[in-house]
């Protein structure tokens, strides 16, 4: 079983889009795994049915036990988030402010103060429309993503697809270059990274190579909306064999990525003989191939 | 007044929003645009502005004190966020882990993990013809944005006074970045995609804001491509829509090449300004 | 000398598990005594952050000369095994803990 990780550091760049279309050619072979829980769209392209959903816990923060609060104050003169007020001659944490970092509950001379597990989203294994299964979770509101919750969405995609005898593992990773992005690429295999020709997509592209360089994974690489400045995209094209990248290929500006995405189809069931959807498929068979 | 320009994800156009209706007020008003996408701080390079001064922006972290050490490895029992650790007869701390919470410093029986000032980013003001321009730059590897985020807000209000009118390129999401970004803001506009991905974002931010108590209203870019299911959701919610940029090729490869928009795009220009005169509305009214 | 993998399972004949800062055990092999020693790590599944440094901790109290894993460890956890003299070997992430152990004596792994 070969994990694949589809990334793009800069939102945008239409990584959801292709990284569905991948899971169209896939079939049944790999079991899909949605990372990117802040925009996590690619549900509405592979209609999951959202089953056995389970709560998630990441991340802490503290709750008086108003009982035992003696009303001294000490929690609130360590508190470094302005977590915790006087309202009412009581002492409250603000569990929107309240970091988690336990310093109160360290110097309560009372014990009054608990580190309770914040409950962040929820968590699924649905069956999809390709006749395979995704694992996928829904955050809250004013919730972060994290490194575990990444973890835990990888590691319940990788189980099944042991379990079931799947080809490969299939990841939207998360955006950015932090903790959930380092999750979601340790233990991969192959790395695509998905990126556009303007100038933040360049400089997005090189940071986050910078870090897939250190866990050593081979990567690849598309070059969506390629026409829209051809000499930039030139200019991707020369760092990639630079850094020894696999270019998988450029793909046109085409509406008609949008125009499948509004009747919840990727672009390969839409239409697959348009141009970007012979380019995806390419670029599918060129990441099998490195795998082999 | 205090203006923040968001998203519910990356690349809708919030940094192409945001830098033009900036420039284009800054031709008959004083207007600070205030790139708070820490991480990213994209605005920067469709505004090429003069450099006016640079200030290094800190944040606390503890520093071993090996002298004094008596490795109890308290310390590292007490630190959350896993900064800390006891590495045999040496005590590591991990600067882009650590939340800066004095847990490990104030706990320490022997002060030997006193707190220092530890650079995370840059704030660099700029002039760009009439208008200001404040950019905050996280440093790499950095990933605590929050922290960054509140010091920019602070440096803003010090800087400008409430005769500026204060644009804010906010982080995209709807997690701990955003909310710190929007903190005190009179008017959120969120800006949002014509497609199913684009409507699934605005549910989860306008949710966001709802839970903020924010006033906002919405921008739908790249209009015309996908469906008409945003506008019928922001009707049935009763939420303003403010401008409908139209989609065009030639916005994009502007865009490419890091140019700004309203003066060059007619089409464009004045959906700026019937932005701008929603957005006055929205915030006079009560 | 002693050899640590990161692995999946508690046996020779169990996967390696191909990350580090979030391995779900550690086999550790002395090849003088010949003895093996199992640490269960599945505890690091609970930290939402800062996995690679914690685990890393955890690593230098078996005492291992060598550790044997999949992926480069990521930045943090790279800082502290260097500082503890742990020498890294990657590119098993897809063997049996055995088969790891015979690619590392062919000289079959590659270095970091």
């Amino acid at each position: 079983m070969k994990e694949i990780v589809v990334i793009s550091g800069k939102g945008g760049t239409g990584k959801t889009s292709i990284t569905a279309s991948f899971s169209v050619l896939a079939g049944r072979d790999a079991i899909l795994a949605d990372c990117d829980v802040d925009a996590a769209d690619m549900h509405l392209l592979l209609e999951p049915d959202f089953a056995n959903p389970g709560d998630f816990y990441s991340g802490e923060v503290s709750e008086i036990i108003e009982d035992k609060c003696t009303q001294c104050g000490e929690c609130m003169k360590v508190c470094h988030f302005d977590a915790i007020s006087l309202i009412d001659a009581k002492h409250r944490i603000d569990p929107v402010s309240c970091e988690g970092c336990g310093y109160c509950t360290h110097v309560c001379p009372e014990n009054a103060i608990i580190s309770r597990e914040l409950n962040v989203g929820k968590c699924f294994v649905s069956s999809v429309k390709t006749g395979t299964k995704m694992v996928h979770a829904r955050l809250g509101v004013a919730a972060d993503n994290s490194g575990k919750l990444v973890a835990k969405v990888k590691n319940e995609a990788k189980e099944l697809a042991v379990k079931l005898g799947k080809k490969y593992v299939l990841v939207d990773g998360s955006p950015g270059i932090g903790c959930p992005v380092t999750s979601s690429l340790t233990g991969a295999d192959f790395v695509v990274l998905v990126t556009e020709p303007s100038v933040s997509g360049v400089h997005d592209l090189k940071r986050l190579y910078e870090l897939v360089k250190k866990f050593r994974i081979p990567a690849g690489c598309i070059i969506n909306k390629a026409d829209l400045n051809s000499k930039t995209s030139q200019s991707i094209i020369d760092y990639l064999k630079e850094e020894n990248i696999l270019y998988l290929g450029s793909y046109k500006y085409d509406l008609a990525f949008t125009r499948a995405m509004t009747e919840g189809k990727t672009i390969v069931e839409w239409d697959g003989a348009n141009s970007i959807s012979l380019s995806i498929k390419e670029s599918w068979e060129k990441i099998k191939e490195s795998l082999l | 007044m205090k203006i923040a320009i968001a998203s519910g994800k990356g690349g809708t156009g919030k940094t192409t929003l945001s830098t033009n209706l900036s420039v284009f007020l800054s031709e008959t008003e004083k207007v600070v645009l205030v790139d708070l996408d820490v991480e990213e701080p994209n605005s920067g390079l469709f505004i090429q502005g003069k450099l006016l001064s640079e200030h290094i922006q800190y944040k606390e972290i503890p520093e071993w004190v090996q002298e004094a050490c008596t490795l109890c490895g308290e310390c590292q029992d007490v630190c959350n966020f896993n900064a800390v650790i006891q590495l045999g007869d040496s005590i590591m701390v991990f600067p882009e882990l650590c939340h800066s919470c004095h847990a490990c410093s104030g706990l320490c029986p022997v002060g030997a993990l006193p707190m220092k000032p530890k650079e995370i980013g840059l704030i660099r003001k700029y002039k760009y013809n009439n208008l200001d321009f404040v950019e905050s730059r996280l440093n790499i590897g950095e990933e605590q944005s929050t922290q960054l985020i509140a010091n920019t807000n602070h440096f803003t209000d010090e800087n400008y006074n409430n005769d500026y009118i204060k644009l804010f390129d906010s982080p995209p999401g709807t997690s701990c970045p955003v909310i710190e970004a929007t903190k005190g803001v009179d008017y959120v506009v969120l800006i949002t995609e014509p497609t199913p991905f684009g409507l699934h974002d605005l549910k989860l931010a306008v949710d966001t804001m709802r839970d903020l108590n924010k006033k906002f209203g919405v921008v739908i870019n790249r209009y015309g491509i996908g469906n008409d299911d945003v506008i019928g959701y922001c009707e049935e919610e009763n939420i303003s829509i403010l401008a409908r940029i139209p989609n065009r090729r030639d916005i994009a490869e502007l865009y490419s090449r890091g140019e700004l928009l309203y003066d060059k795009v007619p089409e464009f220009g004045s959906e700026i300004i019937s932005l701008w005169n929603n957005i006055r509305k929205e915030v006079e009214a009560e | 000398m002693r050899i640590a993998f990161t692995t999946k399972g508690d046996k020779w004949e169990s996967m390696m598990d191909p990350r580090f800062g979030r391995t779900e055990y550690f086999l550790v092999y002395d090849d003088k005594s010949k003895e093996v020693t199992v640490y269960d790590n599945t505890d690091v599944q609970g930290e939402a952050h800062g996995a690679g440094p914690r685990t890393a901790t955890e690593l230098f109290k078996l005492n291992p000369d060598i550790l044997i894993t999949g992926n480069g460890p990521g930045g943090n956890a790279g800082t502290v095994l260097e500082k503890a003299g742990i020498e890294v070997y990657i590119g098993a992430g897809q063997m049996t803990v055995k088969e790891a152990l015979e690619a590392f004596l062919n000289n079959k792994l590659e270095k970091i």
